[in-house]
């Protein structure tokens, strides 16, 4: 390490430290980006447990056909509560949470976002849109059972406890808008000397194509949702067919928003892996240009896609045909950044630590949950595995093997910089391959069982089915294996980890520059930037 | 059979083959390059990089031209492959699909219902599909079909069978706690047998009852061997005795026709202690509630 004045853990705790402030109230109702990024952290990862949980106990009950430890109203509510938490609790809000606030200020050179106390009460409403959904669970006539899509007329009808989950989901929708509001403007206006639009690090690109698309397109869910309600709270009438209303209406606005909420999980995760690829190859990012303006054109084609998760549902034949053409469009682009990732390795020289096993584990995995997307895509073929366990294996593999594993490579990435301390490379390694070992045990097999027609969403299932699903839950141990040693490895990391200076991976975007961990101010003296995110020797890096 | 037919299976089998061929060669390509590159250029082997290109415009314009040379022909293919499923052909036997929570009943020409979907064999059927209260989905995995069942709307579905056999029928969309169970099969017999079949009239009296409780879904909650199911088992009913709640109050009665009238029109009224309030509303004709009281009857011992 050639920058001799590295601070390091032992003489400074940086923002962790912060001015004399101390206790709960010091982190609650801080308007520090960092204070802020570690209350979603802690936050949405919690939650990420719990509904890891709930998906070990389905994959257990779902181990042999007929009842195994719970009944079928039971299995309803849980792969809802499953559903929600990690879509509206965990994955949606995470990655711009966590890592867009831990990470985006200081990457353009920034001491804080544009709207500090707006960033603050970004995290109240979702936090009180969390409560609202936790208590859903416990009060009523029981806890949601309409899958996390809540389709009418079920969803109207139901006597669970809807209304309320609803409304928290509502809520969280609120929380997303004021986020991109607030990276959209930072971004725009807090970027430092020299950081030109063409030297913001490709993860800040990422930021900012999903900040967009959470101000653009979450009111839609917002409406969506309240119709719902009107529906159920006023019997409105709207997707009643009974009384005139559309019930593939409901279907057609909530996936106006949904499929893009897709593109809020899966940009940010492209951008993480966009950062760690250069850094562990010392190589420059193969296709920059183009990888930035791949994001943008996923956020907006991908707002256009939305009717292929209703090719089955009686819609017309021309609106079957226009959406599977753009589908097959948005593609596109996904492939370009896969190529330019796997070029960037070319004569690099390539180390695999924890953070590039998760971005290559990233590469095959969400490749293999975009090309099973084709057969979703294509007319044809989706009508056959539309609504089966296929859909269940490929969402898994673009969001969990996808950004999941983006998440968890952030985590190892970035981990040394927040805690000036390191986990252990060997037992990272460990816990990797049992993910990735049981991860394609699990979602394989499920992709398989839709082939074979077993339908999604099923608590039981005929004989024929078993065998698959049997290796399925075995593949879920082995991936809740991985995860518990991961976790171990970090926390253990946390307390007693080797201390590590202020650049051990030798990345040159700016957050690397500064002390570890970072000061409250981010920056000891205001940065000028004089050359690009992946200039690994202009960055004066060996 | 008639050989120049095209089933539904080989109007979407190919597109399948097709696009996962391409797909797994795709992904063994970047695959084997990935893994290629870790080794030849790993840092024990190669401690300093020996390029810092950052692009190239020939190599970007192949990224670009390849993916949308590719996707374009699988969509065209999966989207012929659709208008083959939905253009029914010619002279299709027609049938109705009701779906309701949480069962399914097909009605033909002949005003006949069953609770299984019997087909000739080689004749093409049109299933137009209607739901009575949510989103159901009709899906065949055998022949490749899956149509929803949304309430005020009609929509349809056609297949043929080319061998006689038994093929598994399943809901595919969500519809509530009886789901999965929401299963039946379609039946292919030949098509003499198809006709004896069709023109065989429903039977009368008690079995006429039992037929009534299978076509209108009733068993798919409740059996007749004495098992518990989502609501209380028809094994001895008649006559027994109950504990009900009645807008929350605790009552006993016996179980007699008014009371099966009333559980077929308002079926929360009176809930059985222990079960859940899920059962839908029934409208059905009277000779068909007379079937089911004669059925229910015959089942005290
Ligand atoms: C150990 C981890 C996990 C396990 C064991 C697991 C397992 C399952 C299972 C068994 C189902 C239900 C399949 C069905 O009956 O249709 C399911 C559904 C689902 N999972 Fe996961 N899952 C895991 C992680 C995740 C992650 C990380 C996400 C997203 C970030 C996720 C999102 C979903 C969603 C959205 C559904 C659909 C719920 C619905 O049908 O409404 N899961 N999961
Ligand atoms: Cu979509
Ligand atoms: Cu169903």
């Amino acid at each position: 390490m050639t920058n001799s004045e590295a601070t390091t853990v032992q003489d400074e705790r940086g923002f962790w430290k912060d001015t004399g402030k101390t206790g709960i109230t010091s982190w609650i109702f801080s308007t520090d980006h960092k204070r802020i990024g570690f209350l979603y952290f802690y936050t949405v990862f919690s939650f990420f447990l719990v509904a890891v949980i709930l998906g070990i106990l389905m994959r257990i009950e779902l181990m042999a056909p007929g009842r195994t430890i719970m009944g079928p109203q039971t299995y309803n509510a849980l792969f809802t509560v499953h559903g929600v938490i990690m879509i509206f609790l965990f994955i949606l809000p995470g990655f711009q949470g966590v890592f867009g606030n831990l990470l985006m200020p200081i990457q353009i050179g920034a001491r804080d976002v544009a709207f500090p106390r707006l960033n603050l009460l970004s995290w109240w409403i979702y936090i009180t849109g969390a409560a609202t959904i936790i208590t859903s669970l416990f009060t009523g006539s029981g806890p949601p059972d309409t899958g996390w899509t809540f389709y009418v007329p079920f969803s109207a009808r139901t006597g669970t406890n809807v209304t309320l989950a609803v409304f928290g989901v509502f809520l969280i929708g609120m929380s997303a808008i004021l986020t991109g509001l607030n990276f959209v403007t930072t971004i725009h206006r807090l970027r430092a000397e020299g950081m030109t639009w063409g030297r913001i690090p490709l993860f800040v690109w990422s930021v900012y194509a999903t900040a967009w698309v959470q101000v653009l397109a979450t009111p839609i869910l917002g409406i969506t949702l309240l119709l719902i309600i009107a529906e159920r709270v006023l019997g409105a009438g709207l997707f009643d067919p009974g009384r005139g209303g559309d019930p593939l209406m409901y279907q057609h606005l909530f996936w106006i928003y949904s499929h893009p909420a897709v593109y809020i999980m899966i940009l940010p995760a492209m951008g993480v892996i966009s950062e760690i690829i250069p850094v562990f190859s010392r190589k420059p990012i193969f296709g920059y240009g183009m990888i930035a303006m791949s994001s943008l054109a996923i956020a907006a084609a991908g707002s256009l896609v939305w009717g292929h998760h209703m090719f089955t549902s009686g819609m017309s034949d021309l609106a079957v045909l226009v959406f599977s053409f753009l589908t097959f469009v948005v593609a596109i682009p996904s492939a370009i950044k896969v190529f330019n990732w796997v070029s960037t390795l070319y004569k690099g020289s390539i180390s695999l630590e924890a953070p590039m096993l998760f971005a290559l584990g990233f590469i095959l995995l969400f490749s293999i949950g975009g090309l099973t997307g084709l057969i979703l895509g294509s007319a044809a073929t989706d009508i056959h595995v539309h609504d089966t366990q296929f859909v269940v294996g490929h969402f898994h593999y673009v969001i969990f093997g996808g950004s999941g594993f983006a998440f968890f490579g952030a985590m190892h990435y970035w981990f040394p910089k927040f805690f000036g301390r390191r986990y252990r490379e060997k037992l990272a390694l460990a816990a990797w391959i049992l993910l990735f070992i049981g991860f394609n045990v699990m979602y394989f097999s499920m992709m398989v069982l839709g082939v074979e027609g077993m339908p999604r969403r099923y608590y039981d299932y005929l004989p024929e089915f078993h065998a698959l699903n049997l290796t399925s839950t075995f593949g879920s141990w082995i991936l809740f294996a991985g995860m518990v040693i991961m976790l171990v490895n970090l926390f253990h990391g946390l307390l007693r980890g080797e201390p590590v200076e202020r650049n051990p991976w030798g990345g040159a975007t700016l957050e690397w520059s500064i002390p570890t961990p970072p000061p409250t101010d981010n920056f000891v003296e205001e940065p000028v930037v004089t050359h690009g995110p992946y200039d690994f020797k202009g960055s004066g890096i060996p | 059979m008639n050989q120049q037919l095209l089933t539904t299976t080989q109007a979407v089998d190919p597109v399948f083959i097709w696009i996962f061929g391409i797909s797994a060669f795709l992904l063994l390509g970047i695959t084997a390059v990935t893994v290629w590159f870790l080794i030849r250029y790993r840092r024990s082997r190669s401690p300093e990089p020996t390029s810092q290109v950052s692009g190239s415009v020939w190599l970007e314009i192949l990224w670009v031209a390849l993916p949308t040379f590719l996707v374009l022909g699988m969509f065209y293919y999966g989207w012929a492959g659709y208008l083959a499923l939905r253009n029914v052909p010619k002279g299709a036997l027609q049938v109705t699909a009701t779906a309701r929570m949480w069962s399914w009943s097909f009605t033909y020409a002949n005003g006949k219902t069953s609770s299984k979907l019997y087909v000739p064999v080689g004749r093409p059927v049109e299933v137009n599909i209607v739901s009575e209260d949510v989103l159901h989905g009709f899906y065949i995995p055998a022949f490749r079909i899956k149509r929803d069942a949304v309430p005020g709307m009609k929509n349809h579905a056609w297949f043929v069978a080319s061998n006689a056999g038994s093929y598994d029928l399943f809901c595919s969309s969500y519809c509530g706690v009886g789901h999965s169970a929401m299963i039946t099969t379609v039946e292919a017999v030949p098509e003499a047998a198809f006709i004896a079949w069709l023109t065989e009239q429903n039977p009368a009296g008690a079995k006429r009852g039992q037929e009534v409780l299978k076509s209108q879904g009733c068993l798919g909650c409740h059996t007749l061997d004495g098992t518990k199911a989502v609501g209380p088992t028809f094994k001895g009913i008649w006559g027994h005795e109950v504990t009900v709640v009645t807008n929350g109050t605790e009552r006993t009665i016996t179980v007699d026709e008014p009371y099966v009238r009333r559980s077929l029109e308002q079926p929360n009224a009176d809930i059985v202690k222990g079960y859940p309030a899920v059962m839908p509303a029934f409208k059905l004709s009277p000779d068909e509630v007379a079937a089911i009281i004669i059925a229910l009857k015959g089942t005290a011992e």
